[in-house]
């Protein structure tokens, strides 16, 4: 029944699965929906749903979806008037681009003629009525006039599009994102689990097993002993803020509240840097001066059995990396950015890099690590004036195989160099998952 | 269907709602509930228990909460005593084990409303460890190899603050409904539920000077229903001119929990 709407909620981003699709079907025999069209969207929803955030994407689904569908009172007036008048109103709206003087033109001819443009257009043209551009007439781009066309992002003036039974009350909720705070913490768990298998002697009285084994026991006294069930785990979490991390403030966020909530670590402190780790760190990511605490001072504070997290994009300027910065504890300047790095890599074994931004472009993967620096799309061999330009490989992946690529300028040279220095992953559930156990083993 | 529920005098409820809990009565699934704090969810329950005759069991579920609490206990300290002092009956095991809220629903003779309140507040697990028992409605307890099943699948009615998220397993087995805070006319109704009588002009500014202080974007906790009720029952109380509510907004305290919001609504006056 209608199973292509099964399909399209699923195309359009709804995890509509067959578990809640027979639900549904179940719900539609015993006759819940009453027969009405209303009844019918509420049955969809309640089944089909489970979360407030996806409301509106189902609301346009559903709209999209039946649309067409021939329909018998229940709704709110004003739709039922204005659905009842749908030729009429298609009628009057060809009547006022005449008076306008535009022609009405059918969907394929707009797109037809869009592609001409694209074709044609050479360069940026606002307030027009021919080109692709912002505001004016045009058929294309956004925030203009015309009333027929095609939007290129932006938003819409008019909002010329067809719109869902009721007005789309939800649409605050909405998040196209896939990641949620459970996930990371879920993965964080990880952490857990694996600190858990230490093997450690059973010294710590067990009450409860006692308790049990000595009731079972009939009476007589049968003690027990159970391994020690606490987390070890201490956690030292840098982030990168500001800059070019701002773009991810919201992943970073979550990222820090899935750390907070998971209350399951021993310790987990938490210090923030720009770029690089430089001679000082800051306690909020705002970096302010009075929040500042020396690099040296977490190096002792904090020893060699904490985990690391950092948490960067990685990409900045190479003189982050390479230029000795001047440290106001020391007096001196005597660590460049690279010189930390390697001094938290030496200090602490378990130490990984979670990156939000994907490897910088023309980052490709080998099977020989030697050739990984030159490397183009699907394996071809980069000519050698882009292999220089950028940078060289970026070492191995835990697949063992090698990472590299041509053009990157300087921006994507610092990425490749500190992936050398930390096991690098995605800032994604599964790269944290990754990291996770990369932390749980020595190397 | 005698199984409908078409709200009580005491709660009102949209069509919606309603539709919903019909549905998940029909297709005996958990009826999930989410909205703001203030709009009834806990409610509800109670709701429908009165409105259908039926027993509400209220399984209130905290952060040490954990699902086997909800199945059945085994005292297994109480036994212990038993042998020592000599106590009969020791051998008999079931004397020792207590069943929880879901197993007191599943064992009640006639069908009864189990209220999960607040399934956000416990561990992340906690939802899947109650999969096959919301599932089958039954629970195996090993110590006395005996099955609990429930004669009468319950009515089971959940809710969540969205403190923590649930995991899909969990939600694709639920029917979902997320309350809206209350319009103005389903408020109005909302509060002459409470009040008998009430001076016209009264409710009206109390309601604009409401639905203006949580239209402003600064406040950080916005007031719900049943702050609104405290605040009018306190502006009768006090006798304050009707017409002059909107304009002063007096007893802010008890709209507004927060100095800060306070001194924000002031400024906005």
């Amino acid at each position: 029944m209608f199973i292509a709407f099964f399909y399209l909620l699923r195309a359009r981003g709804l995890g509509t699965d067959t578990t809640e699709w027979m639900t549904l079907m179940e719900g539609l025999l015993r006759g819940l929906h009453g027969n009405s069209l209303s009844g019918f969207y509420n049955l969809c929803r309640a089944t089909l749903v489970k979360t407030e955030a996806d409301y509106d994407k189902f609301d346009m689904t559903f709209a999209e979806y039946f649309k067409d569908v021939p329909y018998e009172g229940e709704l709110p007036e004003m739709v039922t008037e204005w659905l009842a008048n749908k030729e009429e109103a298609l009628k009057d709206f060809h009547a006022f681009l005449k008076t306008q003087d535009y022609e009405w033109k059918t969907q394929e001819e707009i797109l037809k003629t869009f592609e001409e443009r694209l074709r044609e257009q050479r360069e940026e043209h606002n307030a027009g009525t021919y080109w692709i551009g912002t505001g004016g007439f045009t058929n294309f781009g956004h925030s203009g006039h015309r009333p027929q066309g095609i939007r290129i992002t932006g938003e819409g003036r008019y909002r010329r599009a067809f719109e869902v039974l009721s007005e789309r009350r939800f649409r605050d909720f909405r998040k196209d994102n896939v990641l949620d705070i459970r996930s990371f913490q879920m993965a964080f768990r990880l952490l857990r689990q694996y600190s858990d298998r230490v093997n450690e002697a059973e010294t710590e009285f067990d009450t409860d097993g006692t308790i049990r084994e000595t009731a079972d026991n009939a009476g007589s006294l049968k003690i027990k002993y159970k391994k020690p069930r606490k987390n070890v785990v201490k956690v030292l979490l840098l982030m990168d803020s500001g800059g070019s991390m701002d773009y991810y403030a919201g992943i970073c966020s979550m990222l820090f509240q899935a750390a907070e909530k998971s209350n399951h670590f021993k310790e987990l402190h938490v210090y923030y840097f720009h770029n690089c780790i430089a001679s000082t760190l800051y306690k909020q990511p705002q970096l302010f001066y009075e929040d500042g605490v020396s690099t040296e001072w977490v190096l002792n504070q904090y020893g060699s059995e904490y985990k690391v997290i950092i948490v960067g994009d990685a990409l900045m300027d190479m003189y982050d990396l390479v230029a000795k910065h001047y440290d106001r504890t020391l007096g001196e300047a005597r660590y460049s950015g690279f010189d930390m790095l390697e001094r938290f890599k030496e200090q602490y074994p378990h130490a990984v890099w979670l990156n939000p931004e994907q490897p910088p472009y023309g980052a490709y993967r080998s099977e020989d690590p030697e050739k990984a620096w030159a490397l183009g799309p699907n394996g071809t061999i980069l000519p050698k004036y882009m292999a220089t330009a950028g940078r060289h490989g970026l070492g191995l992946d835990d697949a063992g195989f090698g990472w590299g690529g041509g053009y990157g300028g300087n921006w994507g040279e610092s990425y490749g160099r500190i992936a050398d220095i930390f096991p690098m992953y995605p800032l994604t559930v599964e790269g944290l998952e990754r990291a996770m156990k990369r932390l749980l083993v020595s190397k | 269907m005698n199984n409908t529920f078409q709200g009580t005098k005491e709660y009102v409820a949209s069509p919606e709602l309603m539709g919903a809990v019909n549905i998940a009565i029909a297709l005996e699934k958990p009826l999930l509930i989410k909205g703001e704090p203030g709009t009834g969810k806990t409610m509800l329950a109670e709701a429908v228990a009165k409105a259908l005759g039926k027993e509400l069991i209220i399984w209130s579920v905290k952060s040490t909460t954990k699902a086997q609490d909800g199945l059945y206990v085994y005292d297994v300290v109480q036994r212990l005593y038993d042998s020592q002092f000599g106590e009969g009956g020791v051998d008999d095991i079931g004397k020792y084990i207590k069943l929880g809220k879901l197993g007191e629903a599943f064992s009640a003779d006639d069908q009864v409303v189990l209220l999960i309140d607040e399934i956000d507040k416990a561990d992340l697990e906690f939802p899947n460890d109650l999969l096959w028992e919301l599932d089958k409605m039954e629970f195996y307890i090993p110590e006395t190899k005996k099955t609990v099943k429930a004669n009468h699948r319950p009515i089971v009615i959940i809710t969540s603050n969205a403190e923590k998220e649930l995991p899909d397993a969990f939600l694709r087995r639920c029917i979902f409904h997320y309350i809206e805070f209350p319009g103005p006319d389903q408020m109005e109704k909302i509060i002459r539920v409470h009040f008998e009588k009430l001076d016209e002009t009264l409710l009206a500014q109390a309601m604009e000077a409401f639905y203006w202080i949580r239209g402003l974007s600064s406040i950080e906790k916005k007031p719900s229903t049943s702050e609104l009720v405290d605040w009018i029952r306190a502006l009768e109380l006090g006798g304050i001119p009707a017409e002059k509510i909107k304009a002063e907004i007096p007893f802010a305290g008890v709209l507004l929990k927060k100095d800060k919001d306070i001194a924000r609504m002031e400024r906005a006056k």
